[in-house]
């Protein structure tokens, strides 16, 4: 019972920053931009906000750093490729390659400290229920906060008349000018929706993942919050079974390395990678008749007037 | 008043051939007010990173020993990339031909084998690279799966393999624990071209690789086909080029180049086999790629360019105590400004009046 209740919890915790930064990737993508930079702005997202943490003492103030160290990163990207009409599968590689120097940087001064992580909630006689008491009810923040985020994107996307807009923007850039509304400005915005999630989820792992800051933290989880939202066909329902379902793969890898099972424990973290691979291959193929992918998504636009 | 972008009637070949050189004059311009941010002097810095590895003979042969895998690696990349397939997973690719390579020095350690050895070493090396570079390219072709993400991951595979095997079954039992395997034979070994220095053989073969593409690019039909495809689909497909045929052959063309870098930086400089041989040179070779303008001379220079830096960056850090990541800062702002001054070969900047436009047109 103790074990399943750990194990769910272990997957929560891990499948958080990769729901918040696909989150924000999704938005992203949907108004009709890719941006391949999701990792570099985690890595500088977790940097900033373990030192945004370890100076105040608070995370509340650390993940805000980290928000705003993803926005800024991503500012980068919207001026290259929105304003610049730069390729943006280049420009999200340079974001990435540079993010992971900057994080190392900034994190040097930093790595060996440890802070308090984030507190989880205490509800008396709520969060003591076996099994789902401290699943439901004994969280950090973010884990909350993902969940309200996801909701929140979902109807924002569905439900409102911006939603819909942006949605038009990523499907078809040319007729949503026609129209007369701004789709680089409505792109910027998204972009930069997007560079604060992964700044925030990078900053989960050093915040509540675990208490300390150490250079290339987030080993490819920007890649695979990538490979979530193409998981998910653009939609914000199945990037929630997604993301807790790479979380799994992740912690069974890690609770297999530590029962003893026979496999080599480098074979067991290449797991979630092959996952990845395996996931696209057989998503890819099961989509007949065109793509679920926004229609301009990756496309330069430049308006004329 | 606003800045916006307006397409140029033709590409500007002025700007073609000075975009590099601005990119690098702003960088170098970054960087001085990064180091002066850091707290070093900005002069000796730069001194340290552009200068004083041009000054010594030892340097000058580390910079060749670096572009080398750079340049080869860089040349796969730019046919994937003019043929509009994306393969950044050649760090994946370059390990798993190290591996391979490594098999064969490990199985022949300490026997009696001949000269054999070396020449299958490349050999295995290329074919394993261009294996793995074709699981992405058929995920691609065969699935629709995106080749961004699939050869990305497989780096980190690639990354976990060498590590189990350095540390499993290959490890070196008089290695006192060290995660490698023993030092190659001096069969297994690329040769050295100056006795007692550090260039090898694999720079010769750099330079072939070059002339190759060279060739490939700008004689051949099927580099015309290759150009072709990336730049006009469609006129690709009246043309009756087969654009799939043509990602399966650049992904494995760049792939057994990757793998062939990786065993040659194995077997030359390094000389066994160990976790972190390489400090990322198949994502530096994306940045060779493009400064480089994906045309194989543009390609070489950058390449001696990047591998500059690389040194540079060593040198600093013994000198002047600058951490090693500001290397990873200076490569990713260099690939900003190289994408960003690349932009106005097709683009230029308008100064736009929008109050006044409206004005007209209503009056």
């Amino acid at each position: 019972m103790e074990l399943v209740e750990a194990i769910i919890l272990s997957v929560l915790a891990a499948s958080t920053p990769l729901l918040i930064a696909a989150t924000g990737e999704l938005v992203t993508e949907r108004s009709g931009v890719l941006n391949l930079g999701v990792e570099g702005m985690m890595i500088v997202g977790a940097a900033c906000g373990f030192a945004g943490a370890w100076l105040t003492g608070s995370i509340f103030i650390g993940a805000l750093f980290g928000m705003v160290a993803g926005t800024l990163m991503s500012l980068i990207f919207a001026l290259m490729a929105l304003g610049l009409a730069v390729n943006q599968v280049a420009t999200g590689l340079a974001l990435t390659i540079f993010g992971i120097g900057l994080s190392g940087l900034i994190g040097a001064g930093f790595v060996g400290e440890r802070i308090t992580p984030a507190a989880h909630l205490a509800i008396p006689g709520l969060t003591e229920i076996p099994l789902i008491g401290r699943v439901l009810f004994g969280e950090d923040a973010f884990v909350y906060f993902s969940i309200v985020l996801i909701i929140g994107v979902w109807w924002f996307l569905y439900r409102t008349r911006a939603g819909l807009i942006l949605r038009a923007c990523g499907d078809n850039h040319v007729s949503a000018h026609a129209l007369g509304y701004p789709v680089l400005r409505i792109r910027t915005f998204a972009v930069m929706f997007g560079g604060a999630c992964a700044g925030l989820a990078g900053a989960y792992l050093p915040l509540a993942y675990t208490p300390f800051f150490i250079p290339g933290m987030t080993a490819g989880r920007g890649w695979i919050a990538l490979a979530l939202v193409v998981f998910a066909s653009w939609r914000p329902g199945r990037l929630v079974v997604g993301a807790y379902l790479f979380g799994a793969v992740t912690i069974l890898q890690l609770h297999a390395q530590g029962w003893g099972v026979g496999i080599p424990s480098q074979f067991m973290s290449a797991l979630p990678y092959l996952a990845t691979v395996i996931v696209l291959v057989l998503l890819s193929r099961a989509r007949t008749g065109g793509s679920t992918a926004p229609a301009a998504l990756g496309t330069v636009f430049v308006p004329d007037r | 008043m606003q800045l916006v972008l307006e397409k140029r009637t033709e590409r500007s070949n002025t700007i073609a051939l000075v975009s590099p050189l601005v990119a690098i004059g702003l960088t170098i311009v970054t960087m001085t007010i990064l180091f002066a941010v850091l707290g070093k002097n900005p002069l000796l810095a730069l001194h340290a990173y552009f200068i004083a590895p041009l000054t010594d003979s030892y340097s000058l042969q580390e910079i060749a020993v670096k572009a080398t895998p750079l340049v080869m690696i860089a040349i796969g990349l730019a046919l994937c990339y003019i043929a509009n397939a994306w393969n950044i997973g050649a760090e994946g690719q370059f390990l798993i031909g190290a591996v391979a390579g490594s098999w064969i020095a490990v199985k022949t350690q300490g026997t009696d084998a001949g000269v054999w050895v070396l020449p299958a070493m490349l050999v295995l090396a290329a074919a394993a690279g261009a294996l793995y570079a074709l699981i992405p390219a058929i995920c691609r072709v065969r699935f629709g799966a995106s080749e961004i993400l699939t050869s990305l991951m497989l780096v980190y595979v690639a990354d976990l393999f060498l590590d189990y095997l350095v540390r499993g079954p290959w490890r070196d039992p008089n290695g006192f624990n060290f995660p490698t395997t023993a030092e190659f034979d001096s069969v297994a070994t690329v040769p050295l071209l100056i006795e007692g220095g550090r260039l090898h053989l694999g720079s010769i073969i750099a330079l072939l690789v070059v002339a190759a593409a060279a060739i490939l690019l700008g004689r051949t039909i099927k580099g015309f086909e290759i150009r072709v495809v990336g730049a006009a689909p469609r006129a690709a497909r009246f043309g009756g080029f087969n654009a799939n045929q043509l990602i399966i052959l650049t992904f494995a063309v760049s792939g057994a180049l990757a793998g062939l870098a990786g065993i040659i930086e194995v077997a030359g400089p390094v000389g066994h086999l160990q976790p972190g041989i390489s400090p990322g040179y198949g994502f530096t070779a994306i940045i060779v790629a493009f400064l480089g303008r994906l045309n194989p001379l543009g390609i070489f220079i950058a390449g001696l360019f990047l591998a500059l830096t690389f040194i540079g960056g060593e040198q600093a850090q013994i000198a002047m105590k600058i951490p090693l990541d500001v290397t990873k800062v200076f490569q990713g702002i260099l690939l900003f400004y190289v994408l960003a001054c690349d932009s106005f070969i097709l683009y230029r900047f308008k100064l736009v009046f929008p109050n006044r436009q409206v004005a007209r047109g209503t009056g």
